[in-house]
């Protein structure tokens, strides 16, 4: 069997423009969420978010790239540079068709989509600039990574809400150890901090106006965040003939759909997932010592989550730590799964479990280890991480230190 | 149309029921509806009146806006329409 193994990882979020940043907020468990800045916030009755800041578009792309690169495109090309820059690989013309790139987003160019019709709908305009498409597309993104890196490999864009990101690095883990490709660039982006994007969260009244306190029997609600996370993934043979540096390896995925609600969450699903993977890894409960959780923050969410770990994990799940970092970078919709996996290479190559921030009180649906507020020292050798999208379709995957 | 009729007409709508079927003492529960279909009630309400409606799907219990009965949501609707004249 062909061994996969992360090679580079890149971020930009609210909690930082680079991966030592992040991680740096994670570790102290600092808190990316804030009022948001935009236009109209009068209108809007959920004024929180996790914006990223003084990201100044212009000082990364000059004018016809910017043309064609919604908000969503420009954090993913910079998300990739930093995982391509840290793995230190070429692509070479002889590499380039077995090199490939699955990206995860909910909502691809939502910035492009609020800008046109508002000046098609509200200021009455009857034309719009002519690379409205190309920059709203939802695979925009993968495509323009594609051509930054020679990519020529099989390339895609998956959109499966909260799991997109999942999907993504799970099927590109998967076309690796199939020896479909040799080297992926696999994650995930969501952009929708739009004033549209935003007002159809609020509709949904899930959304909290304070804090994202996950598993906390106070909890209000989610808190949705932007930005993105891109990793290298490569096989153990071709990073160790180059060289390497190794963050971890992936050795297990799996996917399941609920059939059953459209946006409540189910145990059932959610645990089957969890089991997949831990199967597909050839790993125990007992082999894992942390989960990054969904744990949006909703009570739909937290409580079903938590019945899934206990119900797959038995009695180890009274011993495995389980934190939602969302209650620092707020839930990237699509990208949230990527931006989660660097806390989880963090457990791994660290030794640092990021915290669930803004824990308050114990809630007794929710009685696990969810290491509250503050980070903590511990030595774990395999994580998994959670995804539970809207829709019914849950991606775990199983990692393990090399 | 009184807002008590308003509120019933609402509410059966989401239920798949006739008016005259909806007990004031019923929850929304017996009455079939499920959370998304609380959520689609309370903006149908918001619509209808023109009023805002504080409600958390996170926290039903603990919202402003009572949902435990057909009648306490008419109550609640008319403590915000008069609230709002």
């Amino acid at each position: 069997m062909i061994r996969v193994v992360i090679t580079g990882a890149g971020t930009i979020n609210a909690l930082g423009h680079t991966v030592p940043e992040t991680l740096h907020a994670m570790r102290e468990g600092q808190l990316g969420i804030g009022p948001l800045q935009m236009r109209d916030l009068d209108r809007l009755s959920v004024k929180i978010g996790a914006q990223i800041k003084n990201f100044d578009p212009e000082s990364h792309f000059d004018r016809q790239k910017l043309a064609l690169y919604d908000r969503v495109t420009q954090l993913t090309l910079l998300a990739s540079r930093e995982a391509m820059v840290q793995s230190g690989l070429e692509i070479t013309e002889e590499q380039s068709e077995t090199t490939g790139v699955v990206l995860g987003t909910a909502a691809g160019g939502m910035t492009t989509w609020d800008d046109n019709f508002r000046s098609v709908y509200e200021e009455g305009k009857n034309r719009v600039h002519p690379f409205v498409v190309p920059k709203l597309m939802t695979n925009a993104a993968a495509s323009h990574v594609s051509i930054v890196y020679n990519i020529k490999g099989p390339s895609l864009t998956v959109s499966t809400a909260c799991a997109s990101s999942n999907h993504a690095i799970g099927l590109a883990f998967q076309m690796v150890r199939s020896g479909m490709a040799r080297v992926m660039l696999a994650g995930g982006a969501d952009a929708m901090l739009t004033f549209g994007g935003i007002k159809a969260w609020e509709g949904l009244r899930v959304m909290s106006k304070t804090a994202c306190r996950p598993f906390s029997a106070n909890r209000t609600g989610m808190v949705q965040g932007e930005g993105a996370g891109v990793f290298v993934l490569e096989t153990y043979e071709g990073a160790k003939a180059r060289g390497a540096e190794i963050f971890a390896e992936i050795v297990g995925f799996a996917m399941t759909s609920d059939a059953s609600g459209i946006v409540m969450p189910n145990q059932q699903g959610a645990a089957r997932a969890i089991r997949g993977a831990l199967a597909d890894a050839c790993l125990s409960p007992q082999d894992i010592g942390y989960i990054n959780a969904h744990g949006t923050g909703t009570a739909a969410n937290d409580k079903t989550e938590c019945a899934a770990v206990a119900e797959a994990f038995g009695a180890h799940a009274d011993r495995v730590m389980i934190s939602s970092t969302k209650s620092m970078h707020g839930h990237l919709i699509g990208g949230t799964g990527a931006v989660e996996l660097l806390a989880c290479l963090m457990a791994l190559r660290e030794g640092v479990i990021a915290p669930t921030i803004g824990y308050e009180h114990p809630d007794p649906n929710c009685a696990l280890d969810v290491v509250p507020n503050v980070a903590r020292q511990a030595k774990v050798t395999a994580i998994m991480s959670n995804a539970f999208a809207f829709g019914g379709l849950n991606a775990v995957l199983a990692l393990r230190a090399v | 149309m009184s807002v008590k009729d308003k509120v019933i007409q609402i509410i059966a709508e989401q239920a798949l029921l006739d008016a005259a079927d909806v007990r004031l003492s019923a929850t929304l529960e017996d009455l079939g509806i499920d959370s998304l279909g609380v959520v689609e009630s309370i903006f149908a309400i918001e619509e209808e009146f023109d009023i805002e409606v504080p409600f958390n799907a996170n926290a039903p219990a603990e919202s402003e806006f009572d949902i435990s009965s057909v009648s306490a949501i008419i109550s609640a609707v008319e403590a915000l329409v008069a609230e709002q004249t």
